[in-house]
This record gives C-alpha cells, structure tokens and sequence, in this order.
C-alpha cells in the first residue's frame, strides 16, 4: 500500500505494509538515518521523533497511523529550543558513543518546549525513558539547564 | 538517496595529493607523497592544510577519535578545525595495538600504548614541514614557529602546512623527532579542545554501521536456537516467505537466516517462520542450578593463583575472622546500537562494514568463514554505538553470522546482518556468573594476618585464540585480576580458582574480571575494618603504605568527600579503592534511605590517577559513564534461566540505569607525569563495593548477591 508522510516539512510516498513502524520507514525507505533503532518496543527512547510537536517513540508508531501527522526528525528539527539543546550539548560534550543522542535531544527539545526552565525533578521525569547505556545523564542534566538559561537570555 | 560507501578504503576521502607521515616496514618514521605509498599513514596532510589523523583504534564513545587526533595536533601545533580523523583499515603489520601485538581495542589501553607513536607521527610532520619552509624562505629552521595551524617565518610572514606538502614530502623524516616539553603542552591536559565527535553525534550524521548502506544489499535477521548450544533440527520457511518483503530463508550453522528487502519485513519473517531444534548438546539448566553448582564448587580445591605465606593455617589462628559468600549473576552488555555489520563478498574477496574493535579477528574469522586468505579481507571502521566489551569478540560472532549469511546467499548481493534487543539480551556472551568466598583475620591487634579468596566461574579466555598468550598454568588472568593483585599489606594470602563449564557463552564486560573481585575484596575489606573497629579509610592507607598510588586517590576521594564528617541518621557513606588496567580509581559513596529503608544513591565523588591526563573532560565522562554503568548492573540487572532458556527480552526487564537513578558525580584527578593509562573500564570496579559500603552504613546489611535487588534492597524508583 502506499501512504502519504510529512517527513520534515515534505510529502513522502511510502510504499510499505501498513503495520511498518515509522522508525523503520525512515530508516530503511527514506534513508533518514539519524533515527535510531534501539529496542524496537518504547523502552529505550533511541528513536525519539516529534509528532505534531510533541515527542513520539517511532519505533511503536505505525505508518497508517502517522498519516496526516508532522513528523519531524534529528535531521529537521529546527527553532530556538532545538538550537539551545545542540548548542548546549556541544558545549557540555555529552556524547560518548552518541547513539542514543538523536532521540535524548529531540526527547530535550520537548521538554523544553513544555517546560522552558525545567528543574531536576522536571529533567528526570521528562528524560527518564531515554536510555544511554554510556550513561551521560550528569552531563544531559547539565546541558538541559544550559539550553534553557540560553532560550531565556 | 543511498549513500555510497567506497570501496577504495579509508584514503577516499583524502586529498590526491597529500603529505603522508608514517611508520615504514621497520617501524621507522618516514615521509613521503600519498601517490608513493609504501608507508603505514599515521598523518595525511592535505594541500588544503587538512591534516587527517588515521586512527588504529575504534570509537565506541570511549573518546579515542578525540584522544589520537589531541596528540598529532599537539606535536604539529595544529588547529582543531583543520583535523579530521579517519579509521585505518585492517592490517596489523602496521597498525597493531602496541600493547597487544594485533590490531584491536580493549583493556583500555588506546592512549596508553599509542602515547608516544602518535606524538611522533605528528612532531615528525611538524619538522618535514618546517624544513621545506625553512628551505623556501631562506630562513633557519628554528626561527619558524607554528601556532594552530599557522607557519611564522622570522620576518612575519606566514604559511598554512599545504604550502609545503611536495616539498616535505621529499624530505627525510627524523628518525626520532623531537617530542615537546610537557611543560609547553598546549593542548594535552587541557580542556581547551571539545570532543571530535560531538557535532557529528547531535546532527544526526555520525554514521554508525546500521546507517551504512551499500548497493543492492538486503536486510538480515537469525532466527537462533533459544538455549545456547542448541541446534536447528528442522524447520519451515513457508510461513516467512509469504511475508512481503521477505526474499530468502537459508540455514546456516548458527541458525536460520531470513533475507528481506528491509529490516521489518525480515523480522516479520523471522516471526512467521518455523524451527524445530534440537536441544540434546544445549544448557538446558536454570542459572539457579549453575549457581549452585558454583557455590558447590568453592568447597572443592581449586588452581591457586596466589599464595603468599600460609593462610589457611594463619586463618585457623586468627584472634578474629570475617567470612561471605558472593553470588553474581550473567550480566549482558547491551550497547544501544545492536550488534550488526555489512558484509559483501565478491569471488575470493569480502569487505566487512563494522563499528570494528578487533579487525585481527574479523579479518581471519570472516576469512574461515568463507575459505578465502585473510589478506582478502578488507574491514572499514566505523563509528560503534557503545561495546563494553560486546564487539571485542575471540569468535568475531556477529562478522561470522554475516559471512555465513552472505555465502548461504550465494548470489554475491550483500548482506546487513541486524539484531534486535531481543537477540542482543538473550544471544549470550555475558559477563560469567561467579560465585566467591573470602574468609579474612585479624591478629589480636586488629591487624589483619590472613585472606583466603576462593572463586569459581567460567574462564572467557579458554577455548580461544587468547588462551595460548593470557591462560598459564590452568589460570585466566582476567578470572583472578583484581583477586590476585590484592595491593593490601596482608602477610598470608591464596587465592584459587576453579573454572567453570557450561554452554552459555561468555565474555569481557567493561573492566572483566575487576568487576567481580573489586566488588568482593572491597567488601571484606570494610567487614575487616569493622571488626577491627577502625575507620575504613585509615584501615586501608594503613595497608596502603607501599601503594602510593592506590593511597593517593584513597585519600583524595575522602577529602573530597568530606569522609569524617559526621552522615546523619538514615544516610551513609561508603568507600572502595581499586587499580585496574594501571589507572587507580577511589569512590566515595552518599547513599540515604527512607523510613521503610528505601535506598537513593545522592552522590559519587570520584578520584582517578591515569598518569598524564591526556583529555581531561574525557577522563571525566569516562568515570561518570563507568560509574554509571556499573551502577545500573549492581542495582537491578541479571540475565537469568529457566531450563536453558533466558528470561530477559529486552529494556523492560533488562532495565538499564536511568537519568532518574543518576545520582551526582564529581571527578577529581590526580596531577601526574606518569605515563598515560586507560580510563574506560577503571571507573567501574569501585562503584558496586563503594555503594555496598554506603548501605552497610546506613542500614547495617552486607550486600552479597547480586543484584542487589535480589538481595532485599530496594532503590528510589
């Protein structure tokens, strides 16, 4: 079957089963490959996507039901939120292996979004299904303050 | 839209003409034109100035992509912008881990043994290029200074490094360049430079292999035998075939192959086959039953990899014994990207597309495999998303999965083998299951005279090609490490081994063998000091005198800590101290429980002595992350099974530390001029003994079992 996507602000055609999970049609049809596959059953957070805005786990979300929808990716994500998150996690090097960094920014973007001057607490529960097995969550913490110091200046 | 991955090797993306600094046949320093090549790159310059950094040892987030390019931009006064960094290709003639004698990484040893060859290589580029200015200019050599990037000639003008590259390039590389003063380091231990990495790995663009795509390669799952040692006895492909997408279904040794034009349609596939399999040379135990045979095991003598004095009979008279047992459980390392890799064979060659640590054992693995010559085999590099010892594999495990897979194939289309977390938890090559009895005393001075350490657990190093060179006299080193270094002022000492069998495969996880004797020793270590009634820091640098460096993070966590200051009631404060892969790691733990004895993990103070600290900010991330890591195990994970077969599946029940259960980290690291040493596995052992310690003072209960879950604590969730 074929399905209409907005991937990024664009119209793709995806010729695929309908029960294909978002993650997979971006990775595997559309090349976008930033998206990561890390459990394939919402534990893990490593192919975080917005949805309409808000953060969405691709990997569970089916192409039939993201028809219709704004799905934006690590490869589009833009705005003033997006660019304190990048900018914050640079400036912290929160990355080690940086697999999972795709879905634990876009992950950060929401909340900040939601949340612009979040606190501890607000990190954790927010962040809390984003899984990083090199375990740089001190420094995510610290980047997530960083960001919102520099959306509010 | 696909991306096309050369084949032409690591020097694609290098500029046709470019200075190449290397080692040659017999190890020398040489320079030369990349058009001329008959050394090993080290260091391309561009005439673009671009100064490329060819890496020997792989990126798995441990920081080596920033620690090896630090050096060459060091020596070379380089600018950070200018250097990139290009994974080197299989061939250990020319780059071999000093350390090991083959190509690989693992023992945190990446800095550690290319120190000195990388700072060559970039002070040797640094002199051809001065001399072929100087030459130009008509200036002395050492009136030619270079900042970031820039040549200065005594008159002020100036020059980028590609100005030079065809005149250097015929120049004679010094035999043995003069390397800097530490004292004029501009760049190493300082924390002027971010990590390589960092941009690539918040665009999106960092490739890692499961982004890789090559022409007409299909997508690969395994169906595999669900308890290890199994076998395929018959099996069905109808069902699979009919999913769309599915191409092929073949059997290999390992299992059952299903071919698709993309990874969903291939796991569907894989759902909707069906296997028979036969279970006759399987584990068909539980791990209850192995552990008690463990437990079983430590009443009965084992190998002895240590005997100081005479414990046993020292302990029979000691004024006063601690004794405890240790149960620790398999423990799989479930990096985030999951194992897999691109393989494509094309007559009697293959190339192999991997986040690679050992390229010395995928090149002779796959070359088996397939029955081609090793030297056929090419390996390109590539980002990994986290190892912990997963990818260093002496069966190269997944890379035969994919070369079993491609031949199965047969029709030259390559093949992207993927696992899913399920096969990722439950595929084995676990940290082994340990059981351990440490029986200690003291004298009537509360000195302790004696320590007996029994283990038992499944060797990882017999039955492969490290046996020969890391198992002597029935003894894996990595069983006893950590046990049978015990730095510890204790006059008798035995410590024995008995090496366990069963099917499930096992493996080193991050810091090995450490991992199960820091945790055991450091315990016993604060049960001692308890019965002595001494405080656990003054215990050990009593015991410390001859260990300076043990002695040196010891007292520096403790100070840091604020150790001796009162902890209030319901709160405590553990300590533990342990030298692995040469660096010295101290933790202090804050632990405070709740009314119904509910533990929250507050806060971790670290000190770390690894020689000369090359990148500091990424010693930092690598204690915090060893820290991490290790918490996550000891708190709540454990692969367990029910006749054979495991009862994990994924993070749901293989649940890894969360940003909630982090608690605060602070890393201190000691000044030194010694040489560099690893710091991606030291980070871990201290933290499992070091909270165990905090909730012995908290709660008055020894954490034996682990995890610690499963043995009555519960944490904050």
């Amino acid at each position: 079957m074929t399905f209409s996507l907005t991937i990024n602000g664009v119209a793709r055609e995806l010729d695929v089963d309908a029960d294909t999970p978002v993650l997979w049609a971006l990775r595997d049809e559309l090349n976008l490959t930033g998206t990561k596959f890390g459990c394939g059953v919402a534990a893990c957070g490593a192919c975080t996507v917005h949805v309409d805005g808000s953060p969405e786990r691709a990997c569970v979300l089916t192409v039939e039901d993201a028809v219709g929808r704004d799905i934006i990716t690590i490869e589009g994500i833009k705005g003033r939120a997006a660019e304190a998150v990048r900018d914050a996690w640079r400036e912290h090097d929160v990355v080690q292996c940086g697999y999972c960094q795709s879905g634990q920014i876009m992950q950060a973007v929401g909340l900040l979004t939601e949340t612009p001057k979040p606190t501890d607490e607000d990190i954790d529960a927010y962040m809390n299904g984003n899984a990083c097995r090199c375990v740089t969550y001190h420094r995510i913490r610290a980047a997530i303050h960083t960001a919102a110091s520099k959306m509010g200046a | 839209m696909n991306i096309q991955v050369s084949r032409r090797g690591f020097l694609a993306s290098a500029a046709a003409t470019a200075l190449v600094i290397g080692y040659d046949a017999r190890g020398a320093l040489a320079a030369q034109k990349l058009q001329s090549l008959s050394v090993n790159p080290f260091v391309l310059i561009g005439a673009d100035g671009t100064v490329t950094v060819v890496a020997k040892h792989f990126e798995m987030g441990q920081g080596t992509t920033t620690g090896l390019a630090t050096l060459v931009a060091e020596e070379l006064d380089a600018d950070w912008s200018q250097i990139r960094v290009e994974w080197a290709p299989a061939d250990e003639s020319r780059y071999a881990n000093l350390l090991f004698g083959s190509q690989g990484t693992g023992g945190s040893s990446a800095i550690a043994n290319s120190f000195e060859q990388y700072r060559k290589a970039g002070a040797a580029a640094r002199a051809v290029l001065i001399e072929a200015a100087a030459k130009q200019w008509g200036v002395a050599p050492a009136s030619i200074t270079i900042e970031t990037g820039v040549m200065r000639g005594p008159d002020g003008r100036t020059a980028g490094f590609g100005a030079f590259i065809d005149a250097a390039s015929s120049l004679s590389a010094p035999a043995e360049p003069v390397l800097k003063n530490p004292s004029d380091f501009r760049l190493i231990g300082k924390d002027r430079l971010p990590r390589y990495d960092s941009k690539a790995k918040t665009d999106g663009s960092a490739k890692f292999a499961i982004d890789l795509r090559v022409d007409n390669m299909v997508y690969a799952v395994i169906a595999r035998p669900p308890r290890f040692g199994g076998a395929v006895a018959s099996f069905d492909p109808a069902g699979a075939l009919a999913v769309k997408g599915v191409l092929d279904v073949k059997q290999i040794p390992r299992g059952v192959v299903v071919f698709a034009r993309n990874t969903w349609a291939a796991i569907k596939g894989r759902q909707a086959l069906s296997v028979e399999w036969d279970f006759s040379q399987a584990e068909n135990r539980s791990t209850d039953a192995i552990m008690a045979e463990h437990v079983a095991a430590l009443e009965k003598p084992g190998t002895i990899a240590r005997a100081d004095g005479d414990a046993d009979a020292t302990l029979a008279g000691a004024a006063k014994t601690v004794e405890a047992e240790f149960k620790f459980p398999f423990l799989a390392h479930a990096p985030m990207e999951p194992e897999n890799c691109i393989i494509a064979v094309d007559g009697d060659r293959a190339t192999v597309w991997d986040g690679c640590q050992f390229p010395s054992i995928t090149r002779p693995v796959v070359a088996g495999t397939l029955g081609i010559p090793p030297e056929n085999v090419d390996v390109h590099t590539v980002y990994a998303g986290g190892s912990f010892g997963r990818r260093a594999n002496p069966t190269a495990d997944y890379n035969a999965e994919a070369a079993m897979a491609a031949k199965a194939l047969g029709d030259g289309r390559p093949v992207m083998l993927v696992w899913t977390r399920e096969d990722d938890i439950q595929g084995g090559y676990y940290r082994p299951i340990y059981a351990q009895r440490i029986t200690a005393g003291l004298d009537e001075d509360g000195k302790p005279v004696a320590w007996s350490h029994k283990l038992a657990g499944k060797s990882i190093l017999v039955d492969t090609p490290f046996e020969s060179v890391l198992v002597k006299d029935g003894i894996d080193a990595t069983s006893v490490e950590g046990a049978s270094t015990l730095p510890y002022a204790i006059p008798n000492i035995k410590v024995d081994i008995r090496n366990m069998k069963t099917p499930v495969p096992v493996l080193w996880w991050r810091a090995v063998g450490h991992t199960h004797t820091a945790y055991s020793t450091e315990i016993v270590i604060d049960m001692l000091a308890e019965a002595a009634g001494a405080d656990p820091v003054a215990f050990r640098m009593d015991l410390l005198k001859e260990h300076p460096r043990h002695a040196g993070v010891l007292k520096l966590a403790a100070e840091k800590a604020g150790w001796g200051e009162p902890v209030a009631e319901g709160k405590g404060r553990g300590v533990a101290v342990h030298e692995s892969f040469r660096s010295y790691v101290a933790q202090v733990v804050d632990v405070s429980t709740d009314s119904d004895g509910v533990v929250k993990v507050d806060r971790v103070v670290c000190a770390v002595d690894c020689g000369l600290a090359v990148n500091p900010d990424v010693i930092r991330a690598q204690m915090e992350g060893g820290i991490g890591y290790g918490l996550g195990a000891v708190m709540r994970n454990k692969i367990t099974l029910t006749d054979g077969a495991v009862d994990q599946t994924n993070f749901w029940d293989y649940e890894p530390l969360r940003i909630a259960d982090m608690p605060k980290v602070e890393v201190h690291i000691v000044p030194s001029a010694e040489a560099p040493t690893g710091v991606g596995e030291p980070g871990l052992p201290p933290i499992g003994p070091a909270l165990a310690n905090a909730i012995h003072a908290a709660t008055g209960k020894w954490v034996t079992t682990l995890p610690m879950v499963d043995d009555g604590i519960e944490f904050v969730s």
